[in-house]
C-alpha cells in the first residue's frame, strides 16, 4: 500500500507557524482587550470571536475574495512578493491565523484579567517599567493561559477544512493538509489510505494534549 | 528636613479627593481618616499610580508630578516604596526573588540599602526559599514591607499594611516598623483607621474627611483638640502624652511615666528606665473633682484647670484640661452643671492607673519629645 504522509507533515509545520503567529499577535491584542475602558473594545471582541460564529466556508469566501490577485490584500502580496497569496503556504497561514485567532486571544484576554492591575503597579512601584513588569510579572503569572492558547490555536488548525479547502486548495506539498488528503481518499474510496491518516492524526494529537496536560499539572497554580 | 508637599485632585463618581499638603518627612507621617475619607487614594496619587489625579507632587526639589509644567513622572521613576494592603507578592517568585526584584532594579550607586541588613532586621533568613502562597499573612506582610524597603524608596508608602491582620500579628509587625523607622532612617507616609497603630508609630498625623484635609500636626497636639474627636475617634477619645519611663516599683507591679513634673503610675511596664513613650489617656477614664480628693483608691491625681468645654448631642461633654499637657475628660453634662465648670476653673483630674492602654505606648523617636 501506497500512502504519502506528507500532508501530516505540512499539517503540523501549518498548525506550528500558524500558532507561533497567533501568540505574537494576540498578547498585545488581549492586553489592550484585557485592560482597555475603550467603548472600541466590544466591537473588536466581537470581531475577534467571529470565526467562532462563522461558517468555515464563509470565512473562507472572503478570505479567498480578498486574498486573490484582484483582492485588495492578494493584489498587494503580488507587487510586494511577486507571487499569489491564494493557493500558497503564507496564504494558508494567513487564513489559519484569522480562524483560529479567538482560540488564542480569548484564553489569553482571560489570563491577563485574572492577573489584573495589582501585581503590575507592585512592579512598577518596584521600580520595573511597563514592559519589564509585563515580561517579569503578568506574563508569567499569565503562564497557564499561554499554554492553553497554544493548544487550542494548535488543535484547532489541525483541524481545519473549509477554509483551507476554498484558500489553499489542494496542492500536494504545498496546501494539500491532512484534512483535505483523508477527504480526497474518502471520495476515491481509499479508506485504508484515510484511516491510516486519519490514525496518525488521531494518535499524534492525543500523545500532544497529553503531554501538555501533563506539563500542565506541574505547572504550579497562581492565585492572582 | 525634607517635605512632602502634594496637591491632588481626583473624582470618582460619587468621591471627590481635593487635598493640599505639606508635612515634614522625618520619621512616619501618618494619614488617618475613616474608609473613604481618601486615604489610599492619597496615597495613590503620590506613587503615580492614579493617573486621574491632578495637581502636583514634590519632594523638596524634585518634582514627580506638575500638571501646570505638564511633568509626570511615571511611577517605576519616582523612587517611592509602596506597601499594599493587600501585600501583592509575586506568587511565581520565592520570597528572595521577591526581594530582590525591586533592589535589583536600582543602580548599586543609588542604592543605600543593603540588602543583607534589611533581611536580618526583617527576620527574613527562614522565609527566603519559600513561596508566597506557603507565608502565614504575617509573614506576607513582612516579606511586602521588606521588598518595598529593598526598592531604596526616597519614600515609603504604606496602605494600612496591618489591616489584614489579627491583633496579635499586628503587634509581631509593629516593632519591625519601628525599626525601619529607628534603624534604617526611611521616611514613611503611614495610612491607616486605627489610632493605637498611629500613636504608637507616628510623629505627624494628617486628618482626612471626606476627601480633604481636616487638619495636620504632631500626634499629641491633633489628639488633645477637642474640634478634632468627631475625626479621632469619639468613642475612643483621648489625649497622647508624650512621657519618659521611670522606676518600677517591683513590690505593686506599677511604672512611673513622667511627663513636665507629673508622673503617671501604669501597670508594670517591662522597659528600660528614661525610655519615651506615649500614653493614651481616653476621656472616658477621667473623673473630676473640684477639690483635692482624699482617702481615694485613685493613684493618679492631677491638679490643672479648665480649658474648653465641648457640647455636642447627648448627656456628656468633653472638657479639655490644661494639666502642664492637654488632657481630656468626659463627663456628663449633669456634673458639668453641677460642679459649674468654666474655662479657667481650678480642678482635679483623676485618672485609673488601669485606664491606662498598655498596647498604645510605643517608642516615641521623633524630634518632639
Amino acid at each position: 500500500m501506497d500512502v504519502d504522509f506528507g500532508p501530516l507533515g505540512l499539517t503540523f509545520k501549518l498548525a506550528l507557524v500558524t500558532v507561533a503567529v497567533l501568540l505574537v499577535l494576540s498578547t498585545p491584542l488581549a492586553w489592550w482587550l484585557a485592560h482597555t475602558r475603550s467603548r472600541l473594545k466590544p466591537v473588536i471582541e466581537a470581531a475577534v470571536a467571529m470565526p467562532l460564529v462563522l461558517p468555515p466556508t464563509v470565512l473562507g469566501f472572503y478570505l479567498l475574495v480578498l486574498m486573490g490577485p484582484n483582492g485588495s490584500i492578494g493584489a498587494w502580496w503580488v507587487t510586494l512578493t511577486g507571487d499569489t497569496l491564494t493557493f500558497s503556504f503564507s496564504g494558508l497561514v494567513i487564513a489559519s491565523v484569522i480562524y483560529s485567532l479567538p482560540f488564542v486571544v480569548q484564553p489569553l484576554q482571560g489570563a491577563f484579567e485574572a492577573v489584573g492591575r495589582r501585581p503590575i503597579e507592585a512592579a512598577w512601584t518596584l521600580g520595573a517599567s511597563k514592559l519589564d513588569a509585563f515580561f517579569s510579572v503578568a506574563s508569567p503569572m499569565a503562564g497557564r493561559g499561554y499554554l492553553t492558547a497554544a493548544v487550542l490555536g494548535f488543535a484547532h488548525t489541525l483541524g481545519e477544512f473549509g477554509v483551507v479547502l476554498l484558500v489553499g486548495g489542494n496542492i500536494p506539498g504545498v496546501t494539500k493538509v491532512v484534512s483535505i488528503a483523508i477527504y480526497e481518499h474518502v471520495e476515491t474510496l481509499n479508506y485504508e489510505a484515510a484511516h491510516m491518516l486519519s490514525a496518525g492524526l488521531l494518535g499524534f494529537s492525543f500523545a500532544v494534549l497529553v503531554v501538555v496536560y501533563a506539563v500542565n499539572r506541574r505547572f504550579p497554580v497562581h492565585a492572582g | 528636613m525634607s517635605r512632602l508637599s502634594a496637591q491632588c485632585r481626583v473624582a470618582f463618581p460619587g468621591f471627590a479627593l481635593d487635598v493640599d499638603l505639606d508635612v515634614p518627612l522625618s520619621g512616619i507621617t501618618a494619614v488617618f481618616g475613616a474608609s473613604g475619607s481618601g486615604k489610599s487614594t492619597l496615597l495613590r496619587a503620590v506613587a503615580g499610580l492614579e493617573t486621574q489625579s491632578r495637581g502636583h507632587v514634590r519632594i523638596d526639589d524634585v518634582v514627580w508630578q506638575d500638571d501646570a509644567k505638564g511633568v509626570f513622572l511615571p511611577p517605576h521613576r519616582r523612587g517611592v516604596g509602596y506597601v499594599f494592603q493587600d501585600s501583592r507578592l509575586f506568587p511565581h517568585l520565592t520570597v528572595e526573588r521577591n526581594l530582590r526584584y525591586g533592589f535589583k532594579r536600582h543602580a548599586p550607586e543609588t542604592r543605600y540599602v543593603d540588602i543583607d541588613r534589611v533581611i536580618e532586621v526583617m527576620d527574613m533568613l527562614p522565609l527566603l526559599h519559600r513561596r508566597p502562597a506557603s507565608l502565614s499573612g504575617g509573614e506576607i506582610q513582612r516579606v511586602a514591607i521588606a521588598r518595598a524597603v529593598l526598592a531604596n524608596p526616597r519614600l515609603l508608602l504604606m496602605d494600612e499594611p496591618l489591616a489584614s491582620l489579627d491583633a496579635r500579628r499586628k503587634h509581631g509587625i509593629l516593632p519591625f516598623i519601628e525599626r525601619l523607622r529607628d534603624d534604617l532612617g526611611i521616611p514613611v507616609v503611614y495610612v491607616s483607621h486605627a489610632m493605637e497603630e498611629i500613636i504608637r508609630l507616628a510623629d505627624t498625623l494628617v486628618l482626612l474627611s471626606e476627601g480633604k484635609v481636616a487638619a495636620t500636626g504632631g500626634v499629641e497636639e491633633l489628639t488633645g483638640r477637642l474640634d478634632l474627636h468627631p475625626l479621632t475617634g469619639r468613642h475612643e477619645a483621648g489625649a497622647v502624652i508624650a512621657a519618659v519611663t521611670g522606676e518600677r516599683d517591683e513590690m505593686f507591679d506599677l511604672t512611673e511615666l513622667r511627663f513636665g513634673d507629673n508622673r503617671l503610675l501604669v501597670a508594670g511596664l517591662d522597659v528600660p528606665v528614661g525610655q519615651p513613650l506615649r500614653a493614651r489617656i481616653r476621656a472616658r477614664d477621667v473623673a473630676l473633682s473640684l477639690e483635692k480628693p482624699e482617702g481615694t483608691s485613685i493613684l493618679n491625681l492631677f491638679a490643672g484647670t479648665v480649658v474648653e468645654i465641648r457640647e455636642d448631642k447627648g448627656p456628656q461633654v468633653d472638657v479639655l484640661l490644661d494639666i502642664g499637657v492637654p488632657l481630656i475628660a468626659r463627663i456628663t453634662r449633669k456634673s458639668c452643671s453641677d460642679l459649674d465648670l468654666a474655662p479657667g476653673k481650678p480642678i482635679h483630674a483623676m485618672v485609673k492607673a488601669v485606664a491606662v492602654d498598655r498596647h498604645s505606648m510605643g517608642r516615641h523617636g521623633g524630634p518632639r519629645g
